[in-house]
């Protein structure tokens, strides 16, 4: 089996590489590639993402045809892809970071600024944050409701269908950190950043 | 419920941890890749590592280290010292770095700060700001102490903040290395200026203190490297003292 995160020159991968390459060990390869044809014939894709949505979509689609190859991995072919932070958010139909920017459109709903209440919660949303699972995903096997996994965003999902959320998190209101709909599965936090409990979320990605 | 964050910090110069006191009189102990596993298995939220001497030295030490760190730990990893330039940092997070932290360079080209906030995101862009009381205002000191730049750190806080910093890593250069605690009063003047993360720094001896930053001083995360290095607390005893007093951390 392999699985591809996608490097399409938005933002620091390095960390989501060394972890899925310390969970994978020698049992899975794990690759990392912007060309079409090695995401096409992966088994599973990882769409990690930092920076703005702005900057994130803007990077996708200097790539010529990779917006179309994710398409049909994930939407067409239905294969297991996994968005992290900024990859997950990409999935909305609409961003409005910087400037209003059109998302993936896979799960419909928009991704907007964190609510801080005039200033008294800060922002970026950094640290550690306990999840409430409020759906069984697969990604959450052997991961206990309550776990801390480590965030840093201003900016939230927010999915019109409630039933895609599998996890919360409490920062000034309930903040969607985890979505899976069908073979697509992301999440706000960093599985790669957040000790052996974000390895074991990758773990089940990887053993999906 | 988001904990406030306990950061180790480890200095580190030519590849091996040292921690000064005040900035000078550095002793040797350790190699940072093994000590910064130590922590990370020990429940550090973050791992922070200060290269202190880099802006006079051969700077390649500290890539190897980062990389071989990054591979070893799966928390965050935040590095500084000697950081000049958007090539810098880029080079840093290609190494394994999750933040960098710019001290003297965004005293001296503020553009440095913006262009990297705008290129990798703020949330990866800490500004360490080394700062001594004078008179009743804080001034913003550069080059690892050594140089006054006379400006006024509280100003100066809430202008990176526009520059597009993430977190701000706030270091009393008066009560560094003394062990009498952090300097609340700076750091509560700092953290309500702002709306991003202030990291407090600089003086903390006991548990206590670590309990007066968060709650007087109003800090999100609180770096400490002696207290932790030299064995005198574990991190285990630091947050279980911390959640005790009512702190809210990760366990």
């Amino acid at each position: 089996m392999n699985v591809t995160i996608v490097d399409y020159k938005s933002g620091n991968i390095s960390s989501v590489i060394n972890s899925f390459k310390e969970v994978a060990k020698d049992k899975v390869t794990i690759e990392v590639a912007s060309d079409l044809n090695k995401i096409k014939s992966s088994d599973k894709v990882v769409l990690p993402g930092q920076g703005s949505f702005k900057s994130c979509v803007d990077a996708l689609n200097k790539i010529k045809g990779l917006t179309d190859t994710l398409n049909e991995f994930a939407i067409t072919n239905k294969k297991p892809l996994l968005g992290i932070c900024v990859g997950l958010q990409m999935f909305a139909d609409v961003g409005y970071e910087e400037a209003e920017t059109k998302g993936l459109g896979w799960i419909s709903g928009k991704v907007s600024k964190i609510d801080n209440q005039n200033g008294k919660y800060k922002l970026p949303h950094i640290g550690w944050n306990q999840i409430n699972i409020v759906k069984d995903s697969k990604i959450f096997k052997d991961i206990k409701n309550n776990s801390h996994m480590y965030f840093v965003h201003s900016y939230e999902f927010i999915p019109n269908d409630k039933k895609v959320i599998s996890a919360t998190t409490d920062y000034s209101s309930n903040i969607v950190c985890s979505v899976e709909k069908e073979n697509i599965f992301g999440t706000q936090f960093h599985p790669e950043k957040s000790d052996r409990i974000g390895l074991k979320i990758i773990d089940n990605f990887i053993n999906l | 419920m988001l904990k406030n964050r306990i950061i180790p910090c480890l200095d580190v110069k030519n590849g091996r941890v040292v921690k000064g006191i005040n900035f000078v009189d550095l002793k040797d102990a350790g190699d940072p890749v093994e000590q910064a596993k130590i922590y990370s298995d020990g429940g550090a939220d973050e791992i922070c590592f200060l290269d202190i001497t880099a802006s006079n030295e051969n700077r390649d030490t500290i890539y190897d280290v980062v990389e071989k760190t990054s591979k070893k730990c799966f928390v965050p990893l935040t590095v500084g010292g000697g950081v000049r330039s958007v090539e810098d940092i880029n080079k840093l997070l290609n190494c394994g770095a999750d933040k960098v932290s710019i001290n003297t360079a965004a005293v001296e080209n503020s553009k440095v700060v913006v262009d990297s906030s705008k290129k990798f995101g703020s949330q990866c862009i800490v500004v360490a700001i080394d700062t001594k009381k004078n008179g009743n205002k804080w001034e913003v000191f550069t080059h690892g102490g050594r140089n006054n730049s006379g400006i006024d750190a509280l100003e100066y806080a809430e202008q990176m903040e526009k520059n597009g910093a993430g977190e701000l890593l706030v270091t009393s250069m008066d009560r560094d290395g003394t062990q009498v605690g952090y300097d609340i009063d700076l750091m509560s003047k700092i953290s309500s200026k702002v709306n991003i993360p202030v990291i407090a720094s600089g003086g903390v001896g006991n548990l206590d203190h670590m309990v007066d930053g968060i709650r007087l001083g109003q800090a999100s995360a609180v770096l400490a490297a002696s207290i932790f290095h030299y064995g005198k607390y574990s991190l285990k005893e630091a947050k279980d003292y911390l959640d005790s007093k009512g702190i809210p951390v990760r366990i």
